[in-house]
């Protein structure tokens, strides 16, 4: 029997990072996924023939650019397609857009607010600076302040380091920023409803938080990390959808000497005389290694795949507190040709080749989250759609489209029965008719993915996108538990690498490089 | 509708005599860099004849109230206290530190009422300063369109079209014509010329009363290339292109003070306090880090070195607009942000912002076929060109 230097469980798009990390290290790896095909959340699936969905994630920012280059993904077939705009239609007919340009965006600015049109540029800058500064903390294992070790005192030394080159003022604007709700950060800034309203959504995209919630400003500040060839706060649609991104990692770890086996759901970690030494498959097949990675939520990693006795009663504590109610579901139409939406003058159709917002105002997104905090739906959700077939003709066959609806809230706490999942699904569906009235007529295949739907077919507990909240109280040290946030776990040679670790969810393969990163120094220690 | 860059109110015309779709980007419009294949003649008309340029692109904000007076002497560095009706003023305003955000003009149209050009958007910075000021601020950014009127001939010009008024307006004055119209005397060419503020209905109108007075005096329409040469041998600099405005900077280092810009003339350090004051007094006692410097580059070398291997001397007509470095001896002392062939003074003319301190005779790099070649930069009084009917 082979025996392997790491096995990791889960090959969603940190698991394949991390294992092409590791194999490009000379390691031998195996990554072990569930499903028939890898990516995790990160997939295309053709639920309806010739039409592409993008039934979890759809869009890459804050990808590591070093997780590309170092990788080499371009090689291995990754085509990222900026998107161009933001629009935000409104229900008086009316609309705020976001163009690629910069004066085109200023003269849309001052038509609803001059003083919006300005402060938008002060705005802009702020945040650029804000995240110019918090970039590097992404790249770094969260030290923990409270320990004297050389390494934790060193890396403080590192982030006291970059936020010591903050101007005075940008750093007390992120201590607000990052304590702040993120309406109440807006309001400070800007007067039109639209504009504050697409602007929160930022702090509010897969956490089940308001924008009136303290701590959305963080996840706000999260989403600004991003960046496309070096242009911050850029988004982009990845050819093929984010499937074929997960496709690309799983080519480099491949031709790196990574091992990948699909339909291969772990039963549970394998451990001998307290360290992690293998798994064995529901099947009942058994395989070893020295180190062991989960890539899963930490959820499924502590309270089901590892046996309870292994672990210590405070550190479940933190693991069975951790949050992981999530409010969003994804939502995919075929289309018969392109819909059109009444706030959308002729002649500017280019505008829904980007992101298409569902939220008119702060009130519409509070409401939202109001509806759905006790344990149900939002009457009118958010949505962030996207036709993705606009960017990418293989999508959906010529003349067709597809699209792909972020919508929240929506309850994990609910019981979702079939009947509920239609009715929801029919909720959505009306709140953009309401924007696109041809829509329905156009719409041949609706599909939804609920919060149960994203835990029971992709595996994350409660459907958490993020793998956890984004909140303060589950950030940096605290991710997922305070004294096990630097991808180690209290079991000796068991090991994360997902989201649920530092620095968190969305596609930015930063958890599975930095882990990777930690774990071949632990080896060469 | 499609969103499109925006067209000034004189587009109905500057489109008509548009040969060689040379538009270009400016504060958000679609402006002219040449109306003619190459910008040659517009350039001389403004030297010797005059050339009539669409400068609408410009920000313009009207301040009035009973505090506009106090409070624009309260935003810019320069002392205005004793601006009258009719007056008018140029003057950079900075941010607490010191730090450029805009320059422009100042006028005062009546006893209450003053306005403000700026080559940024303005709107939020002033309202910013307005705590305290019981004033109005009105955006006309796009109310008014604005002519200049520049070159020796400009003055007969104006006088034929609008009346001999206009003969007696002093250097940096205003005077209203026609009720809704105001001229004024001033430019960006170093010049004798004026400006001419005007309704956006009128525009059209005044574009062709002006043009057809011009007839007789070889008026020529020019864009922004001849405008950059000019300001250039006139020591003029230009926001984006000399400097980064305060509000732009990433970092406090991008930006500049009115000292390193060649405006230390125009801090009135004895007024009372303004925005800028303390940091500005600050550096004057302690020196600034750079000082605006005219560089006149040997263009002889330049020349025997591409007739040496058979090469034609590139001539840079087009002024360039980029960071290029300056050494002297030492190593690099500063950089340079533009540089023009001067067709009037013959000389291969740079801005630059260097060291104070780091001598006369200083040194470019520039490229010679496919090769870099360092060339003689001396350091010569700004402005390069000077003529006694700018202010006569």
């Amino acid at each position: 029997m082979k025996h392997y230097d790491a096995i990791v469980i889960g090959g969603g798009h940190n698991g394949l990072v991390h294992a092409a990390y590791l194999a490009r290290a000379g390691r031998q790896v195996l990554v072990l996924e569930r499903r028939p095909v890898v990516g995790g959340a990160t997939i295309t699936e053709e639920i309806y023939p010739g039409y592409k969905f993008l039934i979890g994630s759809y869009l890459i920012s804050l990808l590591r650019p070093q997780v590309i280059q170092e990788l080499e993904l371009a090689k291995h077939g990754l085509e990222l397609l900026p998107l161009e705009s933001t629009l935000v239609p409104l229900p008086n007919g009316d609309y705020l857009a976001d163009w690629p340009d910069h004066d085109m965006t200023r003269r849309e600015l001052m038509r609803h607010s001059r003083r919006d049109a300005e402060t938008y540029e002060e705005f802009s800058l702020t945040m650029r600076r804000l995240s110019l500064a918090m970039k590097p903390l992404l790249d770094l294992f969260p030290p923990d302040p409270t320990s004297l070790a050389p390494k934790d005192i060193e890396q403080m030394a590192r982030i006291k380091g970059v936020l010591g080159n903050m101007q005075r003022r940008d750093f007390h604007t992120l201590c607000r920023l990052c304590t702040m709700s993120i309406a109440d950060f807006l309001d400070e800034w800007f007067e039109t409803q639209p504009l504050k309203a697409i602007k929160c959504t930022s702090g509010i995209i897969g956490t089940f938080m308001g924008v009136r919630s303290p701590g959305t400003g963080y996840v706000a500040l999260h989403h600004y990390l991003g960046e496309i060839d070096g242009v911050r706060r850029s988004w982009a649609f990845p050819k093929g959808g984010t499937g074929a991104f997960a496709q690309a990692i799983a080519s480099a770890a491949r031709a790196y000497g990574a091992e990948i086996m699909e339909n291969a759901p772990v039963h549970q970690v394998l451990i001998k005389h307290g360290a992690a030494c293998g798994v064995v498959l529901e099947d009942g097949r058994e395989f070893y290694a020295d180190r062991i990675v989960s890539n899963a939520d930490a959820k499924r990693t502590f309270l089901q795949l590892v046996p309870r006795d292994q672990l210590p009663g405070d550190f479940l504590w933190d693991i069975e507190r951790f949050r992981t109610a999530s409010p969003a579901c994804k939502v995919n139409l075929a289309l018969d040709g392109l819909p059109t939406f009444s706030a959308v003058p002729q002649g500017s159709e280019q505008l829904l080749r980007g992101s298409i917002e569902i939220a008119p105002s702060v009130d519409y997104l509070e409401q939202a989250y109001d509806d759905a905090k006790y344990g149900g739906w939002a009457r009118k959700p958010f949505m962030d759609a996207l036709i993705p077939s606009l960017l990418d003709p293989g999508m959906a066959p010529p003349g067709q489209h597809v699209m792909s609806l972020f919508v929240e809230y929506a309850s994990s706490e609910m019981d979702w029965t079939a009947e509920k999942k239609a009715e929801f699904l029919d909720v959505v569906i009306d709140t953009l008719a309401e924007y696109s009235p041809d829509l329905k007529s156009k719409i041949i295949h609706k599909h939804i993915m609920t919060p149960r739907d994203i835990q029971d077919i992709i595996g994350i507990t409660s459907g958490h996108i993020f793998h956890g909240e984004l909140s303060l109280h589950q950030l940096l040290f605290l991710k997922p538990s305070p004294q096990w946030a630097q991808y180690k776990t209290p079991v000796r040679h068991l090991w994360m690498c997902g989201s649920s670790t530092h620095p968190g969810g969305c596609i930015t393969g930063a958890p599975g490089r930095n882990a990777a990163m930690e774990l071949l120094k632990d080896w060469s220690a | 509708m499609m969103l499109r860059l925006k067209t000034t109110p004189f587009h109905p015309r500057t489109e008509a005599i548009m040969q060689a779709n040379q538009w270009r980007r400016w504060g958000g419009y679609s402006v002219a860099s040449a109306y003619e294949m190459t910008h040659d003649r517009e350039y001389l008309a403004m030297r010797n004849a005059c050339a009539l340029l669409d400068v609408s692109a410009l920000y313009k904000y009207e301040i009035s109230g009973p505090d506009a007076h106090a409070f624009l002497n309260r935003l810019v560095t320069r002392d205005i206290s004793q601006m009258q009706p009719g007056g008018m003023a140029y003057t950079p305003w900075c941010d607490s530190q010191g730090k450029v955000v805009d320059d422009g003009t100042i006028c005062r149209l009546d006893e209450g009422t003053f306005r403000l050009t700026a080559a940024d958007p303005n709107y939020h910075w002033l309202e910013e300063n307005t705590a305290g000021f019981d004033i109005h601020i009105l955006d006309v950014s796009e109310d008014l369109g604005t002519l200049a009127l520049q070159g020796p001939c400009s003055r007969d010009v104006l006088a034929e079209v609008f009346g001999e008024a206009v003969r007696e307006l002093p250097f940096y004055g205003i005077i209203h014509v026609e009720n809704d119209l105001q001229i004024s005397r001033t430019g960006y060419s170093g010049d004798l010329g004026y400006e001419v503020w005007v309704p956006s209905g009128r525009a059209v109108e005044i574009w062709d009363r002006l043009t057809e007075a011009g007839k007789r005096y070889a008026l020529q329409p020019a864009g922004i290339w001849a405008l950059d040469v000019a300001r250039i041998e006139a020591g003029l600099i230009m926001l984006d292109v000399d400097y980064t405005p305060a509000n732009k900077a990433t970092t406090p280092a991008q930006a500049s003070t009115p000292y390193e810009l060649g405006l230390g003339w125009s801090v009135h350090l004895k007024k009372p306090h303004f925005v800028g004051k303390k940091a500005l007094a600050k550096e004057k006692a302690e020196g600034s880090a750079l000082t605006l410097v005219g560089l006149e580059i040997d263009h002889q070398a330049l020349a025997s070195e591409h007739e040496k291997i058979g090469l034609p001397v590139p001539f840079p007509f087009v002024p360039w607009r980029e960071i290029v470095p300056i050494f002297n001896d030492e190593g690099q002392v500063g950089y340079a942000t533009c540089g023009s062939w001067s067709p009037t003074l013959k000389k291969y003319l740079a801005l630059a912002q260097v060291k104070p301190g780091s001598g006369e005779d200083l040194k470019i790099d520039i490229m010679v076929d496919r090769f870099r070649k360092s060339f003689g930069a001396k350091v010569r009084k700004l402005p390069f060109f000077n003529p006694p009917r700018k202010r006569g």
